[in-house]
């Protein structure tokens, strides 16, 4: 790897993107973006998930049997959220009741295990903590984004606060139905990816 | 009974895994391109719901829920905070053993499945199953409805965008959007169909 630690930083951010270049980890990135707040702890769960998990693993790289090595590096991560998910549950109660199963399913998230396998397994520690870091972050991008648009315009708020009045709290704003719906993600993130391909050509599909 | 037809029909329509929670996603999205692979797919992924669902279910009620451990002299004992790591190890078991039995005893289903057995030991629509099982308490048989249920509503799902993806070949949409996007888009209105049975009752 000829790629200093801030280009791994900055790289997963926009050119190699997890989400929308390498489709990984889709389920989660759906699922919770309905609200700033929900995207935003899912953001930071992945992101520390990612990066520890990827920095234990590749710690131990050398000593992990190839024949083993997904059931190790599943336990590996399985303990790390379990650690997160008894944080979430023990500190911020209510937000572990809305991400519901969304914080178990890290585990299966295939951005940990991707990144675990194809990076950490053949990279020294530190490159492979800042790869963690880098592709949490570019997960965090795209959850944010979309979270963005379906809270601001399905209920006119953002992290919670009102920003545009809404018609039945006797404002002028006429709320986006569509934009609570969970069909909604599929269409934004789809837009996502029309825009970053349609400014990076190289990532279009060919037939 | 109409109390298990109802949750394998909520299961399968209105809780649908793929469309309404987004599990699975990855595999349903790259194993979609054709109706026959994705027939394999999903019949696999019905094959280990049904069986892991149950399972995780007995482990649950009988080593992990706080006083589950009882008949083994350990009333006290809450073990639930080891259920993520235990529920995943179990699934990973259970394909496992299946990928051996299949090849060994039934050559023909497991040359249909085969490819995909490993794959679904890191899918979230395995996984998301139990732990929607263990969030909803469901008892053993309401467990086994809706292994059965929710593996069938994948099956369902992955098909139709199987077969939407083949006509989808003779599209010409602009060329950012070709492939991955245009299946998020059909994806979607999917989603928004499946929407249209809300209410459906038993």
């Amino acid at each position: 790897m000829a790629e200093t630690k801030t280009e791994l930083l900055t790289l997963s951010i926009f050119k190699r993107n997890p989400i929308a270049l390498l489709v990984l980890g889709i389920c989660s990135a759906l699922a919770t973006t309905g609200q700033m707040t929900t995207a935003f702890v899912m953001s930071i769960c992945v992101t520390l998930v990612v990066a520890f998990s990827s920095l234990t693993i590749s710690i131990v790289r050398f000593q992990i049997p190839s024949s083993v090595r997904i059931g190790l590096q599943i336990m590996v991560i399985a303990t790390l959220v379990i650690l997160v998910d008894q944080i979430l549950k023990a500190f911020y109660f209510e937000l572990s009741k809305q991400l519901s199963i969304y914080v178990g399913l890290i585990i299966t998230n295939c951005i940990v295990m991707g990144r675990a396998e194809g990076f950490a397994m053949s990279n020294p520690p530190i490159a492979s903590f800042a790869d963690g870091i880098g592709n949490g972050l570019g997960y965090g991008f795209i959850l944010m984004s979309v979270a963005f648009v379906r809270e601001l315009f399905g209920s006119g708020s953002l992290f919670g606060t009102e920003i545009l009045p809404l018609t039945t709290n006797g404002g002028w704003y006429l709320r986006n139905g569509l934009l609570v719906l969970p069909a909604s993600a599929f269409f934004l993130i789809a837009l996502l990816i029309w825009l970053l391909r349609t400014i990076d050509p190289s990532q279009q599909e060919k037939d | 009974m109409s109390h298990y037809l109802d949750i394998i029909i909520r299961s399968i329509f209105l809780e649908n895994l793929p469309l309404s929670f987004f599990l699975g996603m990855c595999t349903f999205l790259a194993i979609s391109k054709q109706v026959k692979t994705a027939m394999g797919l999903g019949a696999a992924v019905l094959f280990i719901q049904v069986i892991t669902v149950p399972i995780n279910n007995l482990i649950l009620t009988y080593v992990l829920k706080p006083g589950a451990l009882a008949w083994a002299g350990q009333p006290d004992l809450d073990l639930s905070f080891l259920g993520l790591l235990t529920y995943i190890a179990i699934i990973a078991a259970v394909v496992q053993i299946l990928e051996m039995f299949l090849d060994r005893f039934i050559p023909s289903l497991y040359n249909t499945l085969g490819i995909f057995l490993p794959l679904l030991t890191v899918n979230c629509a395995i996984f998301g199953g139990t732990l929607f099982m263990v969030e909803r308490d469901y008892t053993f048989g309401e467990s086994v409805a809706y292994g059965f249920g929710s593996g069938a509503g994948f099956f369902l799902a992955v098909v139709c965008l199987g077969g939407i993806r083949e006509r989808l070949e003779y599209a010409d949409p602009p060329a950012g959007l070709k492939g991955l996007g245009l299946t998020f888009i059909s994806a979607g209105l999917m989603a928004i169909a499946f929407m249209g049975l809300a209410g459906l009752e038993m």
